[in-house]
């Protein structure tokens, strides 16, 4: 039967099992809607407020599920709007596919009304992209940056589709959903050799990330960690991953890392590295960093092998299959002395531990720990309120914790809440601040016409605290631009919005606000007023190693 | 510093080029020369890239080139087991007196002369890029109009040949 190609474009994402679009209409993809209009009953459409939330909105769907999300643009600002979220998946090498309108191809070049050349602007931002040229490449290009999307290290690929292509009639044939392309693993001799160099290790120390989610390789990481007695840290992208509470877990790693997992690492002999990078924000001062460790690093990029540190085994393949062929070769040992090092860091950590009373993050993040389910997704945007969660709130269970890493998005957050929420049917929590949330709270809109049950805590410290927090320590407390000074109402504001919410600034009244918000049917806000001059720590400072870490407050001077 | 002549196998589609540049661009590789022709086989485009850095830089784009799903091919081509070769057309300004010279040091370098007129000669010079360079220094005792030079290619020798490589 022949299809526009329009109705291409709607029948190729359900059959490549796409339930829910994000996006916004306009001129040029009119046709698009048209047929999502007619196919409503078999996909569902998610109108934003603004073409960026709904990119941040289908990565949080992405996150949250591990399927491919998928947001919809018109071409000109629909598709300019889009940047930052395919932008803010790509640092995050999120399974992503955006569908762009454009002007008929015979007015493309002419600078023709809202004509831009998005996939020149997204080069460096997508795995790959598309300009579709003829109807007849449509489904087959939609099923190909599935596949793409999806495949080895995932990531937004773009599929820009001009008007008359999606007017063209073409025979359409239904096809079964891509599988991602074939998994590869390292070569049998090479991880051998990395076996050899974990038993031969007296102090092994496992650094995880996102890659062990992307890959779901959690259980055999667990079972090579006890076999060879080894602690974990992670990535801000692998939080998650592993119960907060696991015997083996040490936390993050990074800037603003757990002193035990960051002190650990620095001391290990051995690092194996999974699924995670070697970022500037993690290694320091480069010249420095585990100098005395032999580096392992397992990852399906092979571009992140050798790429800012030294390795002395680079596996390239599929984190599972590799951890898999790995296992057994690896000697099952009691590590004692490595433990009791351990023991120790954590001790030495416990003494830095924030004792405070009062509404202190801390204080803040443990209350709400009260309400988290094992599954409920737990959305930040960035900034201090984003460290802190990530430090401070326990996490159950893999694609919970979900975050902008790599390109610290402000303002991710209620688009990527409202995603998560979508995806899940969760209760959803976002943590955000007073800066972020004031750049994309239009969405707010969203989040109450689709009922969503969001619970929004502001930790509303009145500044952009990590700018503050920067400028005490380095700028001579020179606060240019970071004391915000709004006289925004939050909770008019989410009543203006046709939801409810409440200001408070005790423990008290915090707790009653999280009864409330958790009892809830739609979104549910909570200001929360905390000091301004509260600090994130520990800290390493950029460029530094761990013998510079800032412990505490006053240590800088 | 090393010097590396790297050979890669693109789809030949609208763009790939593009692509290619614009990640030599940001990842910020040092490119010496880079030259895009079609191949035996339309399917493929072929890029021969002169790349100067450190080994771990080359490795680097090498890995990058194969995240482009475009790119079909990656090979470092060494100079030994390789040809590789770059033609240059230089225009001179040629009065009578130095017209002996200068065709004199043509015939040193196996320069063509493919275009003369009483003021001015254009030689063509095929050569590998530093013999050009070579012959560029050469010639700046005398006066250089323009200088057109095409980049390198690059082939293996004997008688496998890339895709050969590339399909084992
Ligand atoms: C879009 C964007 N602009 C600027 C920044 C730089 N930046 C990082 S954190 C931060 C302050 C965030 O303020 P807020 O959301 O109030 O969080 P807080 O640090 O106060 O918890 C800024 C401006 C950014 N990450 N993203
Ligand atoms: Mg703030």
């Amino acid at each position: 039967m022949k299809l526009s190609g329009a109705d291409i474009i709607v029948k190729t994402l359900i059959e490549q099992g796409c339930d829910v679009v994000f996006g916004y209409p306009g001129g040029q993809i009119l046709d698009v809607y048209d047929s999502l209009y007619r196919f409503s009953g078999e996909i569902r459409h998610i109108l934003s407020a603004h073409e960026q939330g709904a990119a941040h909105a289908a990565d949080g769907y992405a996150r949250a599920t591990g399927r491919v999300g998928v947001v919809i643009a018109t071409s000109g600002p629909g598709a300019t709007n889009l940047v930052t979220g395919i932008a803010t998946a790509y640092l995050d090498s999120v399974p992503m596919v955006a569908i762009t309108g454009n002007v008929m191809t015979s007015q493309i070049g002419y600078d023709s009304f809202q004509e831009i050349d998005i996939t020149g602007i997204t080069l460096p931002i997508t795995k790959h992209n598309y300009f579709v040229g003829s109807v007849e490449e449509l489904a087959d290009t939609i099923r190909e940056a599935f596949q793409l999307a999806m495949s080895g290290r995932p990531g937004p690929v773009l599929i820009d589709v001009p008007k008359d292509i999606q007017k063209a009639l073409c025979e359409y044939t239904p096809q079964e959903a891509v599988c991602p392309l074939e998994k590869r693993t390292a070569k049998d001799v090479r991880i051998q050799a990395a076996a050899d160099c974990i038993n031969a290790s007296k102090r092994p120390f496992i650094y995880f990330g996102g890659g062990v989610i992307a890959s779901d390789a959690r259980q055999e990481m667990l079972e090579l960690a006890e076999t060879i007695d080894a602690p974990m840290g992670c990535s801000m992208m692998g939080l998650s991953v592993v119960p907060t509470n696991h015997p083996r877990f040490l936390g993050m790693q990074g800037m603003h890392g757990h002193y035990a997992s960051s002190t650990a690492m620095h001391n290990a002999d051995c690092i194996i590295a999974l699924g995670v990078r070697f970022n500037d924000r993690v290694i320091g001062d480069k010249e420095k960093f585990a100098v005395n460790a032999n580096i392992i690093h397992i990852d399906i990029d092979g571009s992140e092998l050798s790429k800012t540190v030294m390795e002395a085994h680079s596996l390239r393949g599929d984190l599972k299959l590799t951890l898999q062929k790995l296992l057994p070769f690896v000697e099952e040992k009691n590590r004692s002395d490595w433990q009791a090092d351990i023991e120790r860091f954590k001790q030495e950590g416990a003494l830095y531990a924030d004792s405070r009373q009062g509404v202190t993050p801390k204080n803040v993040l443990s209350l709400l720990n009260g309400y988290l389910q094992d599954n409920t997704p737990i959305v930040t945007d960035v900034g201090q309120h984003q460290m802190w969660a990530a430090q401070y709130l326990r996490f159950k269970n893999s694609r919970r914790f979900i975050s902008s890493g790599g390109l610290g998005t402000m303002g991710f957050g209620i688009g990527a809440a409202i995603g998560a929420a979508v995806a899940t049917g969760e209760k959803t929590v976002l943590v955000t601040g007073d800066g972020s949330f004031a750049m994309t709270l239009q969405e707010l809109a969203t989040a109450v016409s689709c009922r969503l049950p969001l619970v929004i805590l502001i930790m509303n410290n009145g500044v952009l605290g990590m700018v503050r927090q920067w400028q005490t320590l380095f700028f001579d407390k020179r606060y240019s631009n970071s004391v915000l000074d709004k006289k925004t109402d939050n909770v008019a504001l989410i009543r203006a919005f046709g939801a409810e919410g409440e200001k408070v600034s005790d423990l008290e009244a915090l707790q009653k606000a999280l009864d409330n918000a958790f009892r809830a049917e739609g979104p549910y806000l909570i200001d929360c007023a905390i000091s301004q001059d509260e600090f994130v720590l520990p800290m390493l400072p950029p460029g530094g190693t761990v013998d510079d870490i800032i412990v505490k407050a006053g240590d800088e001077a | 510093m090393n010097r590396y002549t790297v050979a890669v196998l693109v789809r030949n589609q609208f763009g790939v080029l593009n692509r290619v540049t614009s990640m030599f661009r940001r990842r910020q590789f040092n490119i010496s020369s880079l030259t895009v022709s079609e191949t035996e086989v339309p399917e493929y485009s072929r890029i021969t890239v002169l790349f100067d850095g450190a080994e771990m830089q080359k490795q680097q784009l090498i890995s990058q080139l194969y995240k482009l799903p475009d790119v079909c091919f990656v090979r470092e081509l060494s100079p030994k087991a390789s040809v590789s070769l770059e033609l240059m057309l230089i225009k001179l300004e040629l009065s009578q007196s130095v017209r002996d010279t200068v065709l004199a040091i043509a015939r040193e370098f196996d320069a063509k002369v493919v275009d003369s007129t009483e003021a001015s000669v254009i030689l063509q010079v095929t050569a590998d890029s530093r013999q050009l360079d070579a012959v560029i220094d050469r010639m700046r005792e005398f006066s250089i109009l323009e200088i057109c030079r095409t980049g390198c290619v690059s082939l293996e020798k004997g008688s496998t040949t890339i895709r050969e490589i590339m399909n084992q």
